[in-house]
C-alpha cells in the first residue's frame, strides 16, 4: 500500500513537471469542447444554386426571391442555357441547378400543372441530398401558397393526404449541440485516457527505467495500478471541466443524476486506461504505441455513433460497435444528460463496461512481463 | 555458499531468422565478498549474462544461482537480494536526485536512513545537488546516483554492467576506489567492463569473447600463464611495420597497442634473434624492449589460441 501511494506520488510529480502533458490534459479538451460543437453541424447552409430562368415571369421571379430569402441557398449565377450552368458544376461553383422552363407561369395558371428541372452535384453527398430536399420542400410550399393566394383555391382542398404533426422529445428544438456536446466530451475523455496511458509504460521502456524497476521486488499489479490511478483521477477532472464547459458555454446540464455520469465515467475510464496500458506493454517504442492508439481511436469514433447513427449502419458494422467501449459511453452520456435516464436504465451499459475493464486490465497485467 | 554460481548457461537470439549466439555454455562461480570482473569487448555477451543473473532474461539452457536462489524458480527472492546498475543510465531524469533515491528505497520497502551508512561515501558527493533533476547531472554524478540507488536496499550482490563505459579516467579510478570500499561491507560485486586495464582492480576475472569464457582466474595468475616472450616495438610507421611483420613466419602475433606494437615469436627466442630479424627485413624501428604482458596481451593470446 505504501509502495502504491509512493508510486502515485511519483507519477503525479512527473506529470506536473511536464507542461506538455498538462496542456494536453486540461487546456486542449476545453478548447476542443468549445470549438468543435460549433463546427460540427448537420444543418447545411450556403448551398450554391444556379437558376436558369427561361420563363422570366412574375411567378418565376417570385420563386427565385423566395429561394434566395430562405437562408439556405445562395444564388450564384443566372446563366441562359443549361450548358453554361454545367460549367459552374464542373468548376464546383454550384451545387444545384434549377431550370425553370418557358411557359412556367402560363402552364401553371392555365393547366394547373407545370414542371421544373433540378440537377444536383452529388460529389458532396450529404450537401447535395439535404440541399435537394430543402429545395423540394421550398418549391412545394411555394406551390401551395401560389395556388391558395393567386388562384383563390381553398388550401385544404389542395393538400390531400395525411397531415403529420410532430414534436421532438428530449431535445425540443432539435438543437444539434445538445446532441453533440455530450458525445464529444465522451471522445475527449477517451483520447486523453488512451493516449496518456499508452505512452506511459513504453516511455519507461525507452528511457530504460523499466529495467531498473523490473529487478525490484515490486508486484506487477501494483505497478500497473500505480500507472492507472493517476490518469483515472485526471480523467475525472477532465470530465468535470468538460461538464462545466457544457454548462457554462452551451447551457447543457444533465437532466439525470450527475452522480450517475461520474459513476459510469469511472468504470469507463478504468476500461480505457486498461486498454491504453495494454497498448503500452505490448509496444516497443512510443511511436508504435501512438499508432496503435490512433488506429483504435479512429474506429472508436467512426463506429461510436457520434456522427453517424449506429442504427443506420449495416448489420456487420453494428456488431463491431458492440465491442466499442466508446459507443456505450456516448450512449450513456446522451441518455443521462438529455433524457434524464436513471441508474436502472444504464445498468446494462455499466455491466458491459465492467467486463471491458476486467478484460483489458487483466490482459495488461498479464502481458506486462518483468522478464523476457 | 557462493554469491553466484552458473553452470553451462546458453542464450541465443533470433533476429529475422538469423541466429546470434550471445552465451555459449558459460560457467563460473563468484565467492562471497569478491569483486568478480567479466572482461571482454562489446558484443561478447556480457550484458546478456547480467540480464540472466538479474532475472530479466531467461536462459535457453543451463542453471544459474544467485545467493543460493535459482534465477528461474526463485527469481522473487533474488530481486530482493541484488542491486543492479544497467549499462545505460536508467533512473528517472525528470525526478530529482533525492526523489530517485527515495523512490527506489520505497520500492524495496526500506528507508534511506536505514542504510545510509553504506551509501554515504558515494551519496555525500552528490548530496549538494540533491534537488537537481537527475537528467541535469554530469556523467560521473549520474553514475554515483545510480550506484546509490542500486545500493539503497543493502543488497548482498551488486551487478554493475559496464559502469565505467564513457566515463573519464579520473572518474573511473574514483569509481573503482568506491567499489573497493564497498567490498569492505561484505558486498559481493559482479562487474563487467570492456577496459582491460581495469582487470587488476578485480579479485578474479573472467575473459569473455563471443559468448565463451577464455579464462577465469586471478588477474596476476592469468598473466603468469602467459608463457611467451613479449616485445614492444616503437617504429616510425606502425602500419608498414605491422604489415611486414605479419607476413613473417617467425612471428606468432603482432598487435598494435597505442603507439607501439606488441609482438610474440613462434619459437620463444631472445631479443637478439628478434633484432636480427628486424634488420634482415629492413624494418626500421626506434626502440625495442622485452616487456611484461598485461591482461590485454593475455586476452589477445587466448583469443588466438582458441581460433
Amino acid at each position: 500500500m505504501k509502495t502504491l501511494i509512493f508510486l502515485l506520488e511519483k507519477e503525479f510529480r512527473q506529470v506536473f513537471r511536464d507542461p506538455a502533458i498538462l496542456r494536453m490534459l486540461f487546456i486542449m479538451p476545453v478548447i476542443q469542447l468549445i470549438v468543435l460543437p460549433l463546427a460540427a453541424n448537420y444543418e447545411v447552409k450556403n448551398i450554391n444554386i444556379d437558376i436558369i430562368d427561361h420563363d422570366k415571369s412574375d411567378f418565376s421571379a417570385e420563386l427565385i426571391t423566395r429561394l434566395n430569402g430562405s437562408g439556405y441557398f445562395k444564388l450564384k449565377n443566372t446563366p441562359g442555357t443549361f450548358e453554361e450552368a454545367m460549367k459552374d458544376f464542373a468548376n464546383d461553383n454550384a451545387d444545384i441547378i434549377l431550370e425553370i422552363p418557358s411557359n412556367f407561369e402560363k402552364d401553371l395558371v392555365k393547366e394547373n400543372n407545370s414542371k421544373l428541372f433540378m440537377a444536383v452535384n452529388a460529389i458532396n453527398g450529404a450537401k447535395a441530398n439535404i440541399g435537394a430536399s430543402y429545395l423540394n420542400s421550398l418549391i412545394q410550399k411555394y406551390n401551395i401558397e401560389v395556388r391558395t393566394e393567386w388562384l383563390n383555391a381553398p388550401e385544404q382542398k389542395l393538400q390531400k393526404g395525411i397531415l403529420l404533426e410532430y414534436s421532438n422529445w428530449y431535445n425540443i428544438h432539435m438543437n444539434y449541440r445538445n446532441f453533440m456536446v455530450p458525445g464529444i466530451l465522451a471522445i475527449l475523455l477517451t483520447m486523453v485516457g488512451m493516449f496518456l496511458t499508452s505512452l506511459n509504460i513504453v516511455r519507461e521502456k525507452e528511457a530504460g527505467t523499466i529495467e531498473q524497476i523490473n529487478v525490484t521486488p515490486i508486484k506487477k499489479h501494483i505497478f500497473i495500478l500505480g500507472k492507472l490511478l493517476p490518469f483515472w483521477i485526471m480523467g475525472l477532472v477532465v470530465l468535470t471541466l468538460g461538464l462545466l464547459v457544457a454548462r457554462i458555454i452551451y447551457g447543457i446540464s444533465p437532466l439525470g443524476n450527475l452522480f450517475h455520469v461520474y459513476l459510469f465515467a469511472a468504470v469507463f475510464l478504468w476500461a480505457t486506461l486498461g486498454l491504453g496500458l495494454l497498448i503500452s506493454t505490448i509496444s516497443k517504442t512510443q511511436q508504435q504505441a501512438m499508432l496503435i492508439a490512433f488506429f483504435l481511436l479512429m474506429i472508436f469514433i467512426l463506429l461510436g455513433g457520434l456522427y453517424t447513427s449506429i442504427d443506420s449502419m449495416p448489420k456487420w458494422a453494428q456488431i463491431i460497435t458492440w465491442f466499442n467501449p466508446v459507443k456505450y459511453f456516448i450512449e450513456v452520456m446522451r441518455m443521462i444528460i438529455l433524457k434524464g435516464s436513471t441508474l436502472f436504465d444504464i445498468l446494462k451499459h455499466v455491466g458491459i463496461m465492467i467486463l471491458f475493464a476486467i478484460f483489458f486490465n487483466a490482459w495488461a497485467v498479464l502481458s506486462y512481463s518483468k522478464r523476457s | 555458499m557462493k554469491a553466484v554460481t552458473i553452470n553451462q548457461i546458453s542464450k541465443t537470439y533470433t533476429v529475422q531468422k538469423e541466429k546470434t549466439i550471445a552465451l555459449d555454455g558459460v560457467s563460473f562461480d563468484a565467492d562471497l565478498g569478491e569483486i568478480f570482473g567479466i572482461i571482454g569487448p562489446d558484443g561478447a555477451g556480457k550484458s546478456s549474462l547480467f540480464r540472466i543473473l538479474t532475472t530479466l532474461l531467461l536462459p535457453d539452457s543451463g542453471t544459474a544461482n544467485v545467493m543460493g536462489y535459482d534465477v528461474i524458480k526463485d527469481y522473487k527472492n533474488i530481486r530482493k537480494k541484488v542491486g543492479y546498475m544497467p549499462g545505460k543510465f536508467s533512473l528517472y531524469q525528470d525526478l530529482s536526485v533525492e526523489e530517485n533515491l527515495e523512490f527506489f528505497a520505497t520500492i524495496f520497502n526500506v528507508k534511506i536512513k536505514d542504510n545510509y551508512q553504506m551509501i554515504a561515501p558515494i551519496y555525500k558527493q552528490i548530496e549538494p545537488f540533491k534537488d537537481r533533476k537527475a537528467g541535469a547531472l554530469s556523467g560521473g554524478m549520474k553514475q554515483k546516483l545510480a550506484l546509490s540507488c542500486a545500493l539503497i536496499h543493502k543488497p548482498d550482490v551488486l551487478f554493475l554492467d559496464e559502469p565505467t563505459t564513457g566515463v573519464d579516467p579520473v572518474s573511473r579510478k574514483e569509481f573503482w576506489d568506491m567499489l573497493s570500499e564497498l567490498k569492505q561491507h561484505g558486498l559481493s560485486i559482479i562487474v563487467s567492463t570492456p577496459y582491460m586495464d581495469e582487470a587488476n582492480r578485480c579479485d578474479r576475472i573472467a575473459l569473455i569473447q563471443e559468448g565463451k569464457f577464455l579464462s577465469i582466474n586471478q588477474p596476476n595468475k592469468i598473466i603468469k600463464e602467459f608463457k611467451r616472450n613479449l616485445y614492444s616495438l616503437e617504429s616510425l610507421n606502425n602500419r608498414i611495420a605491422l604489415k611486414a611483420l605479419k607476413e613473417k613466419n617467425e612471428i606468432h602475433s603482432c598487435h598494435p597497442f597505442g603507439e607501439k606494437l606488441h609482438i610474440t615469436l613462434k619459437e620463444n627466442q631472445e631479443i637478439q634473434f628478434f633484432e636480427n630479424l628486424l634488420i634482415q627485413n629492413k624494418i626500421e624501428y626506434q626502440h625495442l624492449e622485452k616487456i611484461e604482458p598485461g591482461i590485454e596481451d593475455c586476452f589477445m593470446e587466448l583469443m588466438l589460441s582458441k581460433q
